[in-house]
């Protein structure tokens, strides 16, 4: 991080290493550097979908594509989140917990798009039809679960909630992400038909990032 | 001999866009700017997918054309109709299959006959199509997958070839099976279905007027990605059943087993006749989303062969049997 930091901050103000501006990136990277980089990354996918529309690159069903397209990048981006906890386990790199809260609120923005694109441009706010779609389609009905565990999430993510509710309710009810997890990997594998590789390889990336929380948890627990 | 070569300059009348499809572009577009929905613009893919186009001569029209589907069910074109493929032998993907079977060649091609028949045995792709006149079918296409399309196929009554086999009395059905040639077909390297692809009708829904082996599309020989040289078309059955690059025909006493069906028996029935009042555990199928067009559209009973087909299933309960 110190040597993208140091990169960054020369380019940045080119040689004035003591101007304002040099100085408040030196003191909090994270800010100024590395958050921009992650809206960067994460708006990525929803440039890429302007893109590719006007120049028909949506193919012959664009709402279709553009549900896919949102989907993938929601779940992406959640198991992306689900990774900061085990790159700070792994490399002991603390400050990797400031990244979190971010990355995870751009997971609900690309999963409420995707509801959105589902209940506006395919169903045309045809509510029986979503309706009965949530309660007879299992894998909707799991979709759902997965969009109201990262709501409450969202709603609740800012520095009021955590004082209101106490740190130790709040971290309780952020488990709520793993419900989240689950719901995402198994909405992905039911969608699919037949046996395909693909949205395995999710749910066993987000088994990998469980599994590095229970090693952690079973260490302190018997090792420390 | 039917299949061959053509001058660029015999066009079929389906090669010209009918004014009627012209003006519901413009509605499209019109549609599509008053919803605000840019997105959802682009209609066209930025590739061309006519590689080596050959078109069929003697092509003969019928009473299935564009004009008797009416305005509201003209032909997608071309470039859609080879674009947006499910054809899981060649990817899973939607446009996986008009760039995975660029490089498949289908002919030579031979179809092997048998089970319970006169004359079982195998025979080459232009024997079996060369003594039936090709008849252009413009039919409404309904995949299970809740999308549609309108599509000009080229192809003979399967009716007509089924018969030159003499079926036997005993035979009740006829099952198909799709080539299986992982060298050819990438798809198949991965266990996505239990390899070949099998589908299968009951006798009287293959001897049908409707029913056709298609080898062609817009006039022209079918494209890789669509099936070729040879598929099915039976279009009051949601897509899947319509079986593609068909190598086997066989006459069979007993419902012979299907792939989808096989894969998926809760959701996937041996008849799997388009119906929009058997919800499916995916998709409800109530409506559906003609491809080229924003808002969702009701779904047809036997997707609107009603009258042609409905009397195939008299007395059967189809919630049960769907």
């Amino acid at each position: 991080m110190s040597v993208v930091t140091t990169a960054v901050t020369d380019a940045v103000v080119a040689g004035k290493k003591n101007s304002p501006l040099a100085q408040r990136i030196k003191r909090d990277p994270i800010a100024w550097i590395g958050k921009p980089l992650v809206w960067a990354v994460c708006l990525a996918p929803l440039a890429w979908l302007a893109w590719l529309a006007p120049t028909g690159g949506l193919g012959a069903n664009p709402i279709e594509f553009i549900n896919r397209h949102l989907g993938d990048w929601g779940l992406r981006i959640l198991l992306v989140s689900l990774a900061v906890t085990p790159l700070r386990i792994v490399t002991g790199w603390k400050q990797a917990v400031r990244f979190r809260r971010l990355i995870g609120l751009f997971a609900f923005f690309y999963v409420v798009l995707h509801v959105t694109n589902y209940v506006v441009v395919d169903h045309f706010f045809n509510w029986r039809e979503i309706f009965q779609d949530i309660i007879k389609r299992w894998y909707i009905t799991v979709g759902m679960v997965g969009l109201l565990s990262l709501t409450s999430l969202a709603i609740t993510s800012t520095k009021g909630w955590i004082k209101r509710i106490g740190g130790r309710n709040w971290n309780r009810l952020h488990k709520l992400v793993y419900v989240a997890g689950v719901a995402g990997c198994i909405h992905f594998i039911m969608m699919r038909k037949g046996f395909q590789i693909e949205p395995l390889v999710y749910a066993g990336i987000f088994a990998l990032l469980m599994s590095a929380r229970l090693i952690e948890f079973l260490r302190r627990r018997f090792f420390a | 001999m039917l299949i061959k070569f053509k001058k660029a300059s015999d066009a079929l009348g389906s090669e010209i866009t009918p004014k009627s499809v012209f003006d519901r572009r413009r509605e499209f577009l019109k549609t599509a700017a008053v919803a605000g929905a840019g997105l959802a613009l682009g209609g066209l893919p930025s590739f061309s997918a006519r590689a080596a186009r050959e078109k069929l001569s003697g092509v003969k029209k019928t009473k299935w054309t564009a004009e008797s589907l009416g305005p509201t069910d003209q032909p997608n074109d071309f470039d859609t109709i080879s674009s947006y493929n499910n054809f899981y032998e060649f990817g899973t993907g939607k446009k996986d299959p008009v760039a995975n079977a660029k490089d498949f060649k289908p002919l030579p091609w031979t179809v092997e006959i048998g089970g319970l028949c006169g004359k079982p045995g195998k025979i080459g792709f232009e024997d079996l199509i060369k003594p039936h006149a090709l008849e252009e079918r413009v039919y409404r296409f309904r995949c299970v997958e809740a999308w549609s399309m309108v599509v000009p196929w080229v192809g003979i009554p399967l009716a007509d070839a089924l018969k030159r086999f003499e079926p036997a009395a005993d035979a009740k059905y006829v099952a198909f099976e799709t080539l299986f040639d992982p060298k050819r077909m990438p798809g198949q390297r991965g266990p996505v279905l239990d390899w070949p692809y099998k589908e299968g009708l009951r006798m009287d829904e293959a001897m049908h007027p409707l029913t056709i082996l298609a080898v062609g599309l817009y006039g022209e020989m079918l494209p890789n990605q669509n099936g070729a040289p040879l598929r099915l078309i039976v279009p009051w059955k949601y897509g899947f059943k319509s079986i593609k690059s068909i190598v086997s025909i066989k006459f069979e006493s007993r419902l012979p087993k299907t792939t989808w069906s096989g894969s998926a028996p809760s959701e996937y029935g041996f008849y799997s006749n388009v119906n929009p009042t058997v919800s499916h555990p995916r998709w409800s199928q109530s409506s559906e989303r003609r491809i080229g067009e924003i808002f969702r559209r009701e779904t047809k009973m036997f997707n609107g062969y009603e009258e042609e087909v409905a009397s195939l299933y008299a007395g059967m309960d189809l919630k049960k049997l769907f």
